[in-house]
């Protein structure tokens, strides 16, 4: 199969939608000439030109607020906003407005909207460019959450993102969009349903839930593990909400450990609702240890690249984690 | 009379120039063709939502509604003038005080009364409440419980329509305490870099909640802000139901060629912000005042002083719509509770 990198994948599955839907549109901040902040939307103004590919002045809210009110009348737009740090702008449009038209009117609404936007630390960009606010939109009903960790995962839920009626925030990683992976060809329709997790490693002895960036280093670990022949499970959750309870219980089922890794802070992260939905259920009788967290230290990401690289989950500080359980 | 109080309330309360020329029309007449009709229909709907809030306000003294509702009385021209001056596929955003504006989109008054009294029979099933209303199937994007919220949503409204090459336009209400977020900056801008044919129509009424619009900015003219980016502004008296009515039908033809529109209409909300304030921030005068500029009294007289209808016709219209109160009242009284099985209906799609 053909190798293309996680931008790719996401500049394939918005152009092959728009393709076929006229009634999607593109808008955000530089998307258009620039090609988007981190490349992502390279060639769409040409193929799509100016009317479905939308620059916007520097105005989140506005954004994100035009995104829902043309969702609401029959468009399918989706948003970008050039860092998730950003959502801070976008809230209420997103939380009072998106999430609720459909409860609110008893039904009348549908807000079909993807807000795509980039998380995640490591570049270098510091305390406001570079969190992971996924949790934030988890705790509002009537929202969907996506965070994809692989070109091919990216490609087809950000498909299944733009066909689905609901909003979707659908949070990339930045530090991913240059990472290549085995994806279809152009024009193989394929999709992934959300609510429906991806075990990137089937194992027996450990299972490690996480998603997003931190599935690379959690296979990582796994790899160190497996010379000494600890076989860890680990689970790429691929969307937040819905959740495919399911999967996590009948994994800490079988292994009896589990470990939960995010790069968000650990300090009300999506983790502790993981955890929740794990110890919560009948696996809990079969848990042989408590169910260990490791998010990201509860600081500001900052800016001196050996300090960034220490505030979130580690090689080191995962396989630490692994090892007190066993 | 009428005439007396005009510049009386100018010289008082430093109305604008717009409201005062507006009541030379409103003396003479307005420049518009308007068939009796429509004439009548503005009338009853005037009236239809004057008495619906006046039983809403009842329904909470007698202990059968909770929650809360935001009453717009003495603001009745507004909306409707707007709304009778659209079609069924402009769409409007509304506000938290927005009977007016729904009654104006030809919303059902027995759904709208049945929603505030929280059943299931009403628009929004009983989960939205009358902060929260809307008919999607008559152009009506739903109320807003948020101030400004609705601003944005209008702008993406509008972008639908200039997309599908649509001869429609959007109309954004907000009121004069929406004008200082950051919502009604944000979309004044890009609905201006854009063309697209929203106007934006600020109900003001001089009070953001307690705030006189005097401690909230520090213009008088809210629609000079249009300037600012690059769009029409303009101010008319907002009790004046025919000037409205007018100069939205002029307002629309212009969107839609022109882009973006900013229309103030300077009024008065007579009740409080909501059922529970004392309305200590302000004078019985001052209401008064603006009591005696009740907008449905002075369409009145205007209708029988031009003989459009007799006071016969008028006095069955104000039968009419207290009849048409009494009957949502009974349709919603008589509809059953939501019920919590259907919770999660409609959460999601």
């Amino acid at each position: 199969m053909r190798e293309i990198t996680y931008a790719e994948a996401i500049n394939e599955a918005m152009s092959e939608e728009m393709r076929q839907d006229d009634n999607i549109i593109f808008i955000g901040e530089d998307i258009g000439v620039y090609g988007g902040a981190f490349g992502v939307s390279r060639g769409m103004l040409e193929e799509f030109g100016e009317e479905r590919v939308r620059d916007t002045p520097i105005t989140e809210l506005a954004i994100t607020g035009a995104a829902v009110g043309a969702a609401l009348t029959g468009l399918r737009p989706i948003a970008e906003l050039m860092f998730s740090d950003f959502m801070t702008f976008a809230m209420d449009p997103l939380v009072n407005q998106a999430a609720k038209s459909r409860f609110q009117f008893g039904g009348q609404a549908s807000v079909p909207m993807v807000l795509r936007t980039p998380g995640g630390s490591g570049t270098g960009a510091a305390e406001q460019h570079s969190q992971s606010l996924e949790a934030w939109v988890c705790h509002v009903p009537g929202l969907k959450v996506v965070i994809p960790s692989t070109p091919y995962d990216a490609k087809g839920l950000l498909k299944t993102a733009i066909r689905d009626n609901n909003p979707v925030v659908f949070i990339e990683q930045k530090l991913l969009y240059r990472t290549k992976g085995e994806v279809p060809e152009q024009g193989d329709d394929y999709t992934i349903p959300l609510g429906v997790a991806d075990i990137k490693r089937a194992g027996k002895d450990l299972t490690i839930v996480t998603y997003g960036r931190m599935v690379q280093r959690s296979l990582e670990v796994a790899e160190i593990f497996a010379s000494e022949d600890v076989d860890i499970e680990v689970i790429d959750i691929r969307s937040l909400v819905p959740l495919d309870k399911e999967c996590l219980i009948q994994s800490a089922k079988k292994t009896g450990k589990v470990v939960i890794v995010h790069e968000a802070c650990q300090t009300g992260g999506y983790g502790g609702e993981l955890s929740s939905v794990i110890v919560d259920s009948e696996a809990f009788f079969y848990l042989d240890a408590p169910v260990k967290r490791v998010g990201g230290l509860d600081v500001p990401i900052p800016y001196n690249p050996g300090l960034e690289a220490q505030v979130v989950p580690t090689v080191d500080s995962i396989s630490s984690a692994v090892r007190e359980l066993l | 009379m009428l005439l007396f109080n005009a510049i009386l309330s100018f010289d008082i309360l430093n109305n604008y120039r717009y409201s005062y020329r507006s009541y030379g029309q409103f003396i003479v007449g307005s420049a518009m063709k308007i068939t009796k009709a429509k004439h009548l229909d503005m009338y009853l709907k005037m009236v239809q939502t004057r008495r619906f809030e006046e039983k809403a306000a009842k329904l909470f003294v007698q202990g059968k509604v909770h929650g809360t509702a935001h009453f717009c009385i003495g603001e009745e021209a507004t909306g409707i003038g707007v709304c009778s001056a659209l079609e069924n596929d402009d769409y409007i955003l509304q506000t938290h005080r927005g009977h007016n504006q729904g009654i104006g989109k030809n919303m059902d008054i027995n759904l709208m009364m049945a929603e505030f009294l929280g059943k299931e029979t009403g628009y929004c099933k009983g989960k939205g409440g009358c902060m929260h209303i809307a008919d999607f199937s008559k152009g009506s994007l739903g109320a807003n419980g948020i101030v400004g919220g609705g601003i944005p949503l209008a702008v993406g409204a509008a972008l639908s329509q200039k997309y599908k090459k649509k001869d429609n336009i959007t109309v954004g209400f907000f009121g004069d305490g929406a004008a200082n977020e950051g919502a009604f900056h944000e979309s004044l801008n890009l609905a201006s870099v854009w063309k697209l044919p929203v106007l934006f129509v600020c109900t003001n009424n001089y009070y953001g909640m307690s705030t006189h619009l005097s401690k909230s900015m520090n213009i008088t003219d809210i629609s000079i802000r249009a300037e600012s980016y690059g769009i029409k502004g303009m101010a008319i008296d907002g009790n004046d139901i025919l000037k409205i009515y007018e100069e939205t039908t002029k307002a629309k033809k212009y969107v839609m060629k022109n882009g973006p529109m900013l229309m103030v209409l300077n009024t008065y909300r007579w009740m409080g912000h909501s059922k529970s304030d004392a309305q200590a921030y302000r004078t019985k005068e001052e209401v008064d005042e603006w009591k005696a500029k009740c907008p449905i009294k002075r369409y009145r007289e205007y209708l029988l002083n031009e003989g459009i209808a007799t006071e016969n016709t008028l006095s069955e219209l104000d039968k009419q719509a207290v009849q048409d109160i009494e009957t949502a009242v009974e349709f919603a009284e008589n509809s059953p509770e939501p019920r919590i099985e259907n919770i999660f209906e409609d959460v999601y799609a």
